[in-house]
């Protein structure tokens, strides 16, 4: 039973990292209803960033900010040159356009920086925490609470500022209707230089933890699909369906690691590792058939 | 034009519906299929049959198998290369267990299997959309390459997933040499390309295109958007299918599950958006252009980098290849939504009023 308790809360802790990556997904599509792909490439670019300006010499403060300031004008740039004349199209075009900015990304980035693996020291250790280890012989890395405590405020914080601030009043407006919005004067594209810019900030957070984890390199892109079945499940629109998403996605691919191989072994003989990789989109399909929406999702409906 | 078709009335319904309408065309058509069958295979050398065309008529099938997925009937799919490793996987499955089966029975009976499969992943999309449907097709991506990989009964026990075709025989001949499976797939994918042509402008195509431009009001209209869109997804497979059976035997001869990645996916989704979505040409436009341009930079680069003294390596060229095909997904989207074919179609119409503007 042990044994359980820690895959399951090592399950969740590392939903908690896709929930990072997955919350810069919903913040784009909640004010724009686009659907960047390319939130993974953008991590990536994060990252790349701060290891890049800490290699020119600055110090691990001053590389976050300009990884910051890096990450605001490139969301500045996509708004301006990219979305701004894509309006009024399908979204499944602008969906595609975001798979064109990644793959932009993902070549310009380690041109700029470099493109071999790096690691990225934040000063956090990422072993087991000895306490826990003592009293109940499991395995939780310091790092992952880390990881979740910054989750946590992050998420924290983008509740509060969508919630209390001007500008995230006037985002949930744009998110609700662009016309309506734009009538009683919101300026559109201001808004959504700052969602990119937010966007960028968030991808700079889920950059460094993962790249402080796994190392900087270009498998950081794929975080953005480990993202996306927690997406469907959580609903594209909703900042705790993002958490709560993340949180059956990490524990349930964990256990069903653990549980299923041996299962299958049995029935069908030889190894059966390797479920992760596809287990939480097939779950995610599954719930879809039963709830389209996502579990906190908008329902939507269609007029003619 | 160079010609006009000024002159050609149309007196009968048939004459009106038939598929090139224009004389001209129907010549150009026929030209442009002697010259692929008898032209080329008398003047390209074997690398060219081997290492470029061959490639680009599997790639151009598996485009138009997307495109009629997502182009006519508007599902968007990120999983075309998963459909083509499963089509690679039945044939030789088919080959391997029955007893003297002909290539070209083992290669339909690949794509009904890829069909089988697409159906089924499929079945998703009459509950939801979009983005979501895009995602979830990412399921079938992952969950096929995996289940090859690990059922070693699908690769005859070998113990990395790799299988290593068999003789392409046909009619009791072998085929050894790159002309001869170049006429192979040449003819497979002419006559699917034909059927497709006409498939879009039938009552199904009709069906798909009204469920692309929008599914409610179709089926206000009394289309039954189960059966159209599993059809859809049926069609496309079956493409997707044939191109993966014909990659593994025809092109290859020796794959493995993890070549079918979801980068193949993206390579074949920009075939279409750069070639034009919905259109059965621009999936041929589209397959030699990102088929030729990674060709075109290699050689390209190195001498501009050479004439401005710049430093260069291979790692700089396969950055650059990305750039520019993220650079140009995006340049299109926004100039010309439609792609090669649609500049082609403009062409089209500028000449015909050659030279005079108006």
């Amino acid at each position: 039973m042990n044994f359980f308790f820690e895959v399951l809360i090592g399950g969740l802790l590392s939903g908690v990292m896709y929930a990072l990556v997955a919350l810069g997904f919903v913040m784009i599509y909640k004010a724009s209803g686009v659907f960047n792909f390319a939130q993974g490439a953008m991590v990536y670019l994060a990252a790349l960033s701060v290891v890049g300006c800490m290699e020119k010499g600055a110090p691990l403060w001053l590389a976050i900010i300009l990884a910051f300031i890096i990450m605001t004008l490139f969301g500045i740039a996509t708004e301006k040159f990219v979305l701004r004349k894509l309006v009024n199209q399908p979204p499944i075009a602008l969906f595609m356009a975001t798979i064109g900015l990644a793959f932009f990304i993902e070549g310009v980035a380690p041109m700029i920086f470099g493109s071999e693996p790096r690691a990225l020291e934040l000063g956090i250790v990422d072993e087991p925490i000895p306490w826990v280890l003592d009293n109940w012989n499991m395995v939780i890395s310091k790092f992952d609470l880390v990881a979740a405590g910054v989750a946590a405020v992050l998420v924290a914080t983008l509740a509060l500022f969508f919630q209390y601030t001007r500008i995230g009043r006037a985002l949930r407006a744009v998110a609700d209707d662009h016309q309506a919005a734009l009538s009683i004067g919101i300026p559109l594209q201001n808004i959504w230089a700052i969602v990119w810019g937010v966007a960028g900030f968030v991808a700079l957070v889920a950059g460094m933890m993962w790249g402080a984890r796994n190392g900087v390199q270009f498998a950081l892109t794929f975080t953005a699909l480990k993202a996306l079945p927690v997406l469907i499940l959580g609903g594209f629109t909703s900042v705790p369906g993002a958490i709560v998403g993340g949180l059956i996605i990490g524990a349930s691919e964990k256990l069903a690691e653990i549980y299923i191989p041996p299962v299958m072994q049995d029935l069908f003989g030889g190894n059966f590792g390797g479920i992760e990789g596809w287990f939480p989109y097939v779950l995610a399909l599954l719930f879809l058939l039963v709830r389209p929406e996502g579990l906190f999702g908008e329902r939507h409906i269609d007029r003619v | 034009m160079l010609y006009r078709e000024a002159g050609q009335f149309k007196t009968t319904y048939a004459a009106d519906q038939q598929l090139f309408p224009i004389r001209q065309d129907r010549i150009g058509v026929i030209t442009l299929l002697i010259v692929a069958f008898l032209g080329v295979p008398m003047f390209a050398s074997e690398y060219w049959f081997s290492a470029i065309l061959i490639p680009f008529l599997i790639f151009a099938l598996a485009a138009l198998g997307l495109n009629i997925l997502t182009g006519y009937a508007g599902q968007l799919s990120l999983g075309s290369a998963a459909f083509m490793a499963v089509g690679a996987y039945a044939a030789y499955n088919f080959q391997l267990r029955i007893e003297g089966i002909p290539i070209l029975v083992s290669f339909a009976l690949a794509g009904l299997t890829a069909a089988g499969v697409g159906i089924l992943f499929g079945l998703p999309s009459l509950r939801i959309k979009g983005f979501y449907l895009a995602v979830a097709t990412l399921a079938a991506q992952f969950f096929i390459v995996w289940c090859l990989t690990k059922f070693p009964w699908l690769s005859n026990n070998s113990s990395s997933g790799v299988i290593s075709t068999q003789q392409l025989i046909f009619f009791g001949h072998e085929l050894k040499t790159p002309v001869e499976k170049y006429l192979l797939v040449l003819s497979i994918v002419v006559v699917l390309a034909l059927a497709a042509k006409n498939m879009v402008r039938s009552t199904t195509g009709r069906a798909w295109m009204a469920v692309r431009d929008m599914d409610v009001a179709a089926s206000v209209i009394g289309i039954k958007l189960m059966p159209t869109k599993l059809l859809a997804f049926a069609v496309s497979s079956f493409y997707c299918g044939v191109a993966g059976a014909m990659y593994a035997f025809c092109y290859l001869g020796s794959v493995e599950p993890d070549g079918f990645s979801l980068e193949m996916s993206f390579k074949i989704l920009f075939m279409i958006i750069i070639g034009g979505v919905g259109s059965i040409m621009g999936s041929f436009l589209g397959a030699a252009f990102i088929l030729l341009l990674p060709i075109f930079l290699d050689i390209a680069l190195p001498f501009f980098a050479d004439l401005f003294g710049l430093p260069f390596s291979s790692a700089t060229v396969s950055h650059i290849q990305i750039t520019v095909f993220g650079a140009l997904i995006m340049f299109f989207l926004i100039v010309e939504p439609h792609g090669l074919a649609r500049l082609w179609q403009i062409a089209k119409e500028k000449l015909r009023l050659w030279p005079f503007p108006h």
